[in-house]
C-alpha cells in the first residue's frame, strides 16, 4: 500500500503551527519554551565501575540522561574471555557480560529517576533483560523505568553490520523485545529507528531519510501482527538521525522526517491517538566529520551540527568530543562537548522559539525536495516487498556504499571541501590528550566472568538455558526466558550461543 | 597475462564499520588493479589463507577498533611461518602515531591514517609493490 502524500505546496496540510499535525515545524507548541532537550552524551569505556565513574562525573556536570556504550564483543554477543574478543574488550565501549556488571555500571544512579539509552541491537533483548533485572535489585518497579533500547536490527543489515542471526530471526527477537516492553514497561522506548549509522556508512541525507523510516513502518507491521493496536505502541517508537554538517539540509532532513512519519501513522496504520502521529528523535552530531587533522576545529563543526538538531527540533542531542576522530573521548573533550550544548541551550537564544527558520522560502522548497526523495525509496522499498527483502537483496546496502565513494571521489576531487584535510593544510600537529584503555581491563573481566560461572548455582543456569533454547525454537515471546537466564547469572554470551543453536549464524556477502 | 597488481582488502576484528574499506577497493580496482574482498570479522588466520589462496601482492587491512595491537603482530607471524614475507602488508584506519612506530617495527609498509587520500594509497602501492616476474 503506497503512502497517501498531499501534493507538494498544500500549504493547508504541510505548513501547520509548530505542534500542529503533520508536525513539519515540531511536535509541540511551545517547543523548547516548555523544556529544553535531553542532553544525553553516549559514553562506556573499560570495565563497568570505570564507566560508572564516567556516569557520576557527567550528571554533576548536568548532563540529564545517560547512554550506555558497549564494547564489540558485547555488541556482538561475546564474552569477553570469548577467543574472538581478544584485543576488543572495554575499547569501544564498556564490556559488560553479566547482570552484575550491569548492578557495578549503575551502582548510586537511581534507575526510576535518571533515564537510560543503550546502544546495542543484536543481542539487545538480553543487555534490555539485564537492565530490567538490575532494576528490580535495586528495588525500582519497570513502570518506572524510561529510556530507550536501540534495538533496531534492521539498520545492522543495512549498515553497521553488528549482526548475530539471520534477518527473520533476528527480527523476530528484536520484536519480542519491543511487544514485552510495550506490555510490562509503559515508560520505556524498546527501539529507536536508526539513521545515524546509515549516515555514517555514506548514505546520502534523503537515504538516511527513507531507510529509517522504511525500517519504522516494518516494526509498526510487525507489532500490528503480533496483535498490538497501532495507537497501543507507536508512540513508544523513537527516531535517531544523524545531524551532519550541511546546515540547511539536514534541518529541512528533521522536518521532513516528522511530516511523512505523521502521515505514514495516521493514513498507512490508521493511528487515530495524536501522540502515534508524532515522530520524537534524538540526535548525534555527525562522527564521521570529525577530522584527525587540526581536532581542535571539530568544536566548530559539532557546534553547527547541533544548530541544526535544535533548530531541526530534536528531543535530545549528543555532541560529538574533538578527539574522537582517535579514540574515545578524553574527559576534557567530552565536557567541552557537553559545555557546547549548555552553551546553544542558555545563551544563544535559539530555544526562544519553535521552528525558527519555519516559512524561509529556501528552507521549506528543501523540505519538500527531501520528502520527495526519501518517497521515492520507500515506494520503491515497499515494491519490493518490505525492508527485509530488499536488504536480502542488498539494495539498501548498494545504495550506500555508491554514495560513500561518490563522495571520497568529490574529496579527492577538491570538489568537496574539508578544512584542514584538502585544503589549509598544517604540517606540524600539537599532540592532543587521548583516553588509553589499558589491557589490564580485558584480563579482570575475563577473571570476574570465571568467578561468577564457579560460583552460580549451576542447576538453575541449566534449566533456564533449556528453556530459552525451547522459547526460540517455539512460536513464543522469548523475553521472559532471557529474563530467567538472566536472573541465572547466564551471560551475554551463553545467551547468544544458546540462540544460535535455535536460529544459526548470518554472514553477508562481502561486495564492494 | 594478466600483470595487474592483485591486492586483498580484509576487516579483521568484530568491528562492522566498512565504509572505509569498500571505498579503499573500489578506488583500487578503478585504478586498474585486481581487488579481492573479503568482508567482514576476518581472523589473521582467515586473511592469510585467502592471501595465499588468492596470490595477492599485497594485503590491505582496515582497522578502526584499536584491535590492530592484537591483529597485526598474529598476521605478521603467520606470514612468516607460510614464508609470505614478499607480500606487502599495509595499514588503514584509526592508528595512533605512537603504534605507527610499533606496526612499521613488525613489517608493515605503511599506515595510512584519517584523512589520507586514495590517490596516496594508490601511488605508494605502485611504488613499492614486487612485481612478478
Amino acid at each position: 500500500m503506497a503512502l497517501e502524500t498531499p501534493e507538494i505546496g498544500d500549504r493547508d496540510v504541510n505548513y501547520c503551527r509548530p505542534g500542529e499535525y503533520p508536525y513539519t515545524r515540531g511536535i509541540h507548541q511551545t517547543m523548547y519554551q516548555g523544556r529544553l532537550w535531553t542532553m544525553r552524551q553516549f559514553s562506556g569505556f573499560a570495565s563497568a565501575e570505570e564507566t560508572n565513574r564516567r556516569y557520576h562525573y557527567l550528571l554533576s556536570q548536568g548532563q540529564t540522561g545517560l547512554s550506555v556504550a558497549f564494547d564489540l564483543p558485547t555488541l556482538m554477543g561475546y564474552d569477553s574471555d570469548h577467543e574472538q574478543s581478544l584485543g576488543e574488550v572495554g575499547k569501544c565501549g564498556v564490556a559488560i557480560s553479566s547482570v552484575e556488571d550491569m548492578d557495578t555500571l549503575f551502582a548510586g544512579i537511581p534507575l526510576g529517576e535518571v533515564s537510560v539509552s543503550m546502544t546495542i541491537n543484536s543481542p539487545a533483548p538480553v543487555l534490555f533483560a539485564m537492565y530490567l533485572v538490575a532494576a528490580e535489585r535495586q528495588g525500582v518497579s519497570w513502570d518506572k523505568l524510561s529510556g530507550t533500547l536501540q534495538n533496531d536490527i534492521l539498520k545492522e543489515y543495512i549498515a553497521q553490520k553488528e549482526y548475530i542471526y539471520p534477518p527473520r530471526p533476528s527480527m523476530r527477537f528484536a520484536v519480542d523485545a519491543m511487544e514485552f516492553s510495550v506490555r510490562h514497561v509503559p515508560r520505556f522506548n524498546p527501539v529507536s529507528i536508526s539513521g545515524y549509522h546509515i549516515r555514517e556508512a555514506g548514505s546520502t541525507a534523503a537515504q538516511e531519510l527513507a531507510f529509517t523510516l522504511r525500517d519504522g513502518i516494518e516494526y509498526a507491521d510487525w507489532l500490528v501482527a503480533r496483535g498490538l493496536p497501532i495507537d497501543e505502541f507507536a508512540g513508544r517508537l523513537s527516531f535517531f538521525f544523524n545531524s551532519h554538517s550541511n546546515f540547511f539540509e539536514e534541518i529541512a532532513k528533521f522536518r521532513a522526517a516528522r511530516r511523512i512519519w505523521a502521515h505514514t501513522m495516521r493514513h498507512r496504520f490508521g493511528a487515530t491517538d495524536e501522540r502515534s502521529w508524532k515522530l520524537r528523535f534524538h540526535a548525534q552530531t555527525a562522527g564521521v566529520s570529525l577530522t584527525w587533522q587540526q581536532p581542535h576545529n571539530n568544536v566548530m563543526r559539532t557546534t553547527l551540527q547541533a544548530m541544526a538538531a535544535v533548530l531541526g527540533g530534536a528531543q535530545s542531542l549528543h555532541t560529538n568530543s574533538l578527539d574522537e576522530a582517535y579514540a574515545l573521548p578524553s574527559e576534557h573533550a567530552v565536557t567541552v562537548a557537553l559545555r557546547t550544548q549548555q552553551v546553544l541551550a542558555h545563551e544563544s537564544g535559539i530555544p526562544a522559539a519553535p521552528d525558527p527558520f519555519g516559512g524561509s522560502v529556501y528552507l521549506e522548497r528543501l523540505t519538500d525536495e527531501i520528502e520527495k526523495h526519501a518517497m521515492a525509496y520507500i515506494n520503491r522499498i515497499d515494491e519490493m516487498g518490505g525492508m527485509i527483502n530488499a536488504i536480502e537483496r542488498g539494495y539498501p546496502q548498494a545504495e550506500i556504499a555508491d554514495a560513500s565513494y561518490q563522495f571520497q571521489k568529490s574529496v579527492e576531487a577538491n570538489q568537496s571541501i574539508i578544512v584542514g584535510v584538502n585544503k589549509y593544510q598544517m604540517a606540524a600537529q600539537k599532540p592532543i590528550e587521548l583516553l588509553k584503555i589499558d589491557a589490564s581491563v580485558e584480563r579482570n573481566q575475563c577473571a570476574t566472568i570465571a568467578e561468577l560461572r564457579a560460583r552460580r548455582d549451576k542447576d538453575v543456569h541449566r534449566v533456564a538455558m533449556e528453556a530459552l533454547l525451547k522459547a526460540a525454537n517455539e512460536n513464543t515471546n522469548t523475553m521472559p526466558y532471557v529474563l530467567d537466564a538472566v536472573r541465572a547469572l547466564a551471560t551475554v554470551g551463553e545467551i547468544c550461543d544458546t540462540l544460535k543453536g535455535a536460529w544459526g549464524t548470518y554472514d553477508e556477502a562481502p561486495s564492494v | 597475462m594478466d600483470d595487474r597488481i592483485r591486492v586483498l582488502i580484509a576487516k579483521p576484528g568484530l568491528d562492522g564499520h566498512d565504509r572505509g574499506a569498500k571505498v579503499i577497493a573500489r578506488a583500487l580496482r578503478d585504478a586498474g588493479m585486481e581487488v579481492i574482498y573479503t568482508g567482514l570479522r576476518q581472523t589473521p588466520e582467515m586473511i592469510v589463507n585467502a592471501s595465499l589462496q588468492e596470490d595477492v601482492q599485497v594485503i590491505g587491512l582496515s582497522i578502526l577498533s584499536g584491535a590492530h595491537n592484537a591483529i597485526v603482530p598474529r598476521l605478521m607471524e603467520l606470514l612468516k611461518e607460510k614464508d609470505m614475507t614478499d607480500v606487502m602488508v599495509i595499514l588503514g584506519g584509526i592508528i595512533p602515531d605512537e603504534d605507527v612506530v610499533v606496526m612499521k617495527k613488525l613489517g608493515v609498509s605503511a599506515v595510512f591514517q584519517p584523512g589520507a587520500s586514495l590517490e596516496e594509497i594508490v601511488r605508494f602501492i605502485r611504488g613499492n609493490v614486487k612485481q612478478v616476474v
